[in-house]
């Protein structure tokens, strides 16, 4: 494998039963890239996703990260993980949650209370620190499970659904954090429907019905379809539009 | 350390959510306070309506067996028995006594037909019967029915309050998506396991200490063994439950379907445990016993509290809890599998 490639997807195919949710797919993600997975709900996205953070395994084909098969205990130490739910401990505080997990990998003492506040000032919750979650705002909590994936300054992040029930300006300010955390050299892969979020991608591939219909960069895609939007492209690549 | 990072977090948990923290420590023991009350209650003392007839000789003997005499004629006492006023009627037929009944109850029945035996018997001193010296082997005189079922009881609500809360929270941790953050984390299987029963086991340790306590020092239950024993039993109920618990969760799609465990799992172990007698059930059901961890935990308190006997005696129990423990323990990590193979 190249020292470029981060991610290697090889002929994956997931079945759930007699349900095929992934059939064949093969696509590279590149290292320190925003990847993105663009697609209807339904489309299979998540369960990609699930199967390249090793918490799912492929029915057929591999799946390598950082050059190591998964699923892999060592490498998911170096993966950050934020599922589509805001999966936090709604009694306790944004401080007792970001403890929780970052003992969970390793970090103590006065390495993980650095981590902790550079995390909430990133994702601009410092002044919450010590309010339950509970009593958090939707978009809040969306912020703070971002935060606890990076608590560990993983390699890899993989974001399923990131921004779903953001306002518009969180939305454009989680975006930002994103592009600043790519450039230090973390390999982002994230899943949106929302077509204009593609746009900010280095790269995107376009899932629909467990199939991969289209990987390239945004303008790439537009330009071999001729079209003026993302959505256009991907009307295109979905066999609506000729 | 990823152990610890889960205790520490079950733990505060626990002290974030007053109302289950008290659920667990303050239902237990108002409960047994109740049954203490129900079931330590004094004798009951009959209403007797007499017909002028009888002789006063019989009403002095009923009314020193404790029961409340009235005089009143046969259409009174009708009416009475009817209104519930009075438990029984005795007048005089040739001679003979005659008693008539309310008789909806048959604790009050017997109630009155002791009486009235006693009294009818002493008024024949051919029939007295010897003066039975009775000595016991275990237990007293004062022993309430309360003393017997205790034990049973302790060990019942300790394992049914853990294994609600238990069995609930680790539902919410896979209903609430964090089992699969945690599954996305290096963090293995039976380091969860591990993690939920020392959260757990550090809380009902607690849980049971307090309850014991409670039973034996404020409600005064009989207490013959230690009390460290008492604690070590309770705890690996809790052990037992939790790990029952949690394992079962994994076959519950949310909380209703929790607590549909609750007749099929725990119920029966009440009646299985020995808070009835088994010796009349047929062979089969009562082998049934044998598979119901309740049944060790209900034994041993019972050995230690009422026979006050120690280790030897409660040694089997003990096997039996800790091996249902790691059983359902190992199934546990098993049963994550599903989640995650590694």
């Amino acid at each position: 494998m190249s020292e470029t490639v981060c991610i290697r997807v090889e002929h994956v195919s997931k079945r759930f039963g007699k349900k095929i949710v992934i059939e064949d797919i093969t696509m590279d993600v590149k290292k320190g890239e925003i990847f993105g997975m663009l697609g209807p709900s339904g489309a299979g996205k998540t369960t990609l996703v699930k199967m390249i953070a090793g918490i799912a395994e492929a029915t057929s084909g591999t799946i390598h990260v950082l050059n190591t098969k998964m699923p892999n205990l060592q490498v998911m130490k170096r993966i950050g993980f934020m599922a589509q739910s805001d999966a936090l401990y709604g009694e306790l505080t944004a401080l007792e949650n970001l403890q929780f997990f970052a003992a969970i990998y390793g970090l103590k003492g006065k390495k993980q209370k650095q981590r902790i506040e550079e995390v909430m000032e990133l994702v601009n919750l410092s002044e919450h620190m010590k309010k339950t979650v509970n009593n958090y705002s939707g978009g809040m909590k969306r912020r703070l499970s971002l935060a606890a994936c990076l608590l560990h300054e993983p390699e890899v992040l993989i974001l399923d659904e990131p921004t779903v029930g953001i306002d518009p300006v969180l939305r454009q300010s989680i975006w930002e954090e994103l592009e600043r955390i790519r450039q230090k050299g973390t390999t982002i892969v994230v899943t949106t429907h929302v077509m204009d979020e593609a746009e900010k991608c280095q790269r995107l591939a376009m899932i629909r019905d467990g199939r991969l219909i289209a990987v390239g960069s945004p303008e790439e895609l537009k330009k071999r379809t001729n079209s003026q939007t993302i959505e256009e492209a991907f009307l295109y690549f979905g066999g609506a539009r000729k | 350390m990823r152990v610890r990072a889960i205790v520490v977090r079950i733990i505060r948990q626990f002290f974030r959510d007053k109302r289950t923290l008290g659920l667990m420590i303050f239902a237990p023991m108002f409960v047994l306070f109740l049954m203490n009350l129900v079931f330590n209650g004094e004798e009951y003392k009959p209403t007797i309506g007499v017909a002028k007839d009888v002789p006063d000789v019989i009403v002095e003997k009923l009314e020193k067996n404790d029961a409340v005499i009235k005089e009143m004629t046969k259409e009174t006492a009708n009416n009475q028995l009817e209104k519930q006023k009075i438990d029984a009627f005795i007048e005089m037929n040739d001679q003979a006594p005659k008693i008539t009944l309310e008789g909806s109850d048959p604790s009050v029945n017997k109630a009155v037909l002791v009486s009235v035996q006693n009294a009818f018997q002493a008024l024949a001193p051919q029939t007295q019967s010897l003066d039975l010296k009775t000595i016991y082997l275990h237990g007293s005189e004062d022993m309430a029915l309360f003393d017997n079922f205790g034990p049973v009881l302790i060990g019942f609500f300790v394992f049914f309050f853990v294994f609600l809360i238990a069995g609930v929270s680790f539902l919410r941790e896979r209903t609430g998506g964090t089992l699969e953050r945690l599954l996305a984390t290096p963090l293995r299987r039976w380091e969860i396991v591990i993690g939920y029963v020392i959260g757990f086991g550090i809380f009902t340790t607690f849980q049971a200490s307090l309850i014991s306590w409670f039973a034996i020092d404020i409600l005064d239950m009989m207490m013959e063994g230690s009390f460290l024993y008492v604690l070590f039993i309770t705890f690996l109920l809790a052990m037992t439950a939790l790990t029952l618990g949690t394992l079962l969760s994994a076959f519950a799609n949310n909380e209703l379907q929790m607590f549909q465990f609750i007749p099929l799992v725990v119920v029966p172990q009440i009646f299985f445990s020995g808070l009835f007698n088994l010796e009349t059930m047929t062979e089969w059901l009562r082998s049934l016993s044998v598979i119901m961890p309740l049944t060790y935990g209900a034994d041993a308190l019972r050995e230690i509290m009422i026979r006050g006997n120690g280790w030897e005696e409660i040694a089997l129990d003990v096997y039996a809890l800790l091996g249902f423990s790691l059983l359902f323990m190992v199934l546990n990590v098993i049963a994550l599998k599903k989640y995650r193979r590694l």
